[in-house]
């Protein structure tokens, strides 16, 4: 009996591992930022550039660090997303326009609309790289301290933001 | 001589690269280095591959920090470090031993002792069981039905 029951345990092990594996993504790499300070720059605004923005300015506000590029398809996607999510005034977005010329940047949110609470422009990728940025878009959620508590790679879809961003959220609010 | 024209107009984008590609190597000895430490960076936009060999604009940024780390002085080991931190151990093709990574270094040592532990044991329980020449019930059923089955069928053919 055992030479039986043996193969097939083994064969339903391997394929709950092959399974598992269907879902995986292997290009989602665990972020090593998550649970640290979100690292600090000022970067000029897009649209302002006289104007700079710097993390600690949103010092006691949970808010959404969104990376983003005129030039990124996926980006094109979750922005109807966002726009939502903006109308709704839950939390501040943060739009980072990564690697991108100012014009560009500037074009596509005057004919889409702009979700963005402001925008900043990191025309070089330095402050992206800090960030560990590696596909965009991208999407941090950071704590009323400073601190990196998610990281999205990939577009924020309906999905994603009612059933892990938002409740999360929500409970950083209330700390 | 259109074509001839069409031609030559399709060699420019090639011409262009090759502008670009000179332009990096401005420093062969920082270059040599930079290729032999990318060489250890995996590339996470593409699979399995090395930044040193990918032409990923992921890993254009990469070289391109490594040679400026390098230029300002930067150790091998500071510019590991520095990847690391943004993008996690899995960015190096060999990841450190620690807590994390542990079970997974030492996952192939343990399953080859176990298996040698359970062969060894299988082979142990087969040699005393054939050295005593003993069978089992079982195993003398089988062997006089299939004994019976043989007679049998040479009963019908004779």
């Amino acid at each position: 009996m055992m030479r039986f029951i043996l193969p097939l345990v083994i064969f339903l092990v391997l394929a709950g591992f092959l399974y598992k594996g269907l879902d995986l993504n292997p290009r989602e790499v665990a972020s090593p930022l998550v649970g640290k300070s979100a690292p600090a720059f000022t970067l000029p605004q897009l649209q302002t550039p006289e104007k700079n923005f710097s993390p600690k300015d949103m010092d006691g506000k949970v808010w959404l660090l969104n990376v983003w590029a005129s030039w990124c398809g996926a980006c094109k996607d979750e922005h109807p997303v966002l726009m939502a999510l903006s109308q709704q005034n839950i939390v501040p977005i943060v739009g980072l326009d990564y690697k991108d010329n100012r014009e560009n940047g500037s074009a596509v949110l005057d004919k889409h609309g702009n979700p963005y609470t402001l925008t900043i422009s990191d025309a070089d990728g330095k402050v992206g790289f800090d960030y560990g940025v590696y596909g965009v878009p991208e999407t941090y959620v950071i704590d009323k301290k400073g601190v990196i508590a998610y990281k999205l790679i990939g577009p924020v879809t309906p999905q994603n933001l009612q059933q892990t961003i938002l409740p999360l959220v929500a409970e950083l609010e209330k700390k | 001589m259109r074509y001839l024209l069409i031609a030559l107009f399709c060699l420019l984008p090639t011409f262009a690269f090759a502008g670009e590609a000179q332009e990096l190597a401005d420093d062969p000895v920082i270059e040599k280095r930079m290729i032999l430490l990318a060489d250890k960076v995996r590339c996470l936009v593409c699979q399995s591959e090395a930044v040193s060999t990918s032409h990923s604009d992921w890993s254009n940024d990469v070289r391109a920090i490594m040679r400026e780390k390098m230029k300002a002085g930067a150790t091998d080991q500071e510019i590991l470090d520095l990847l690391v931190e943004r993008f996690g151990k899995s960015v190096l093709f060999d990841p450190p031993v620690d807590e994390e990574t542990l079970p997974l270094w030492a996952a192939p040592f343990v399953l080859m002792v176990l298996g040698g532990g359970i062969l060894y044991y299988q082979l142990r329980k087969r040699q005393a069981r054939l050295a005593t020449g003993e069978i089992s019930a079982e195993e003398a059923r089988r062997a006089a039905a299939l004994l019976d089955e043989a007679t049998q069928a040479k009963d019908k053919q004779a």
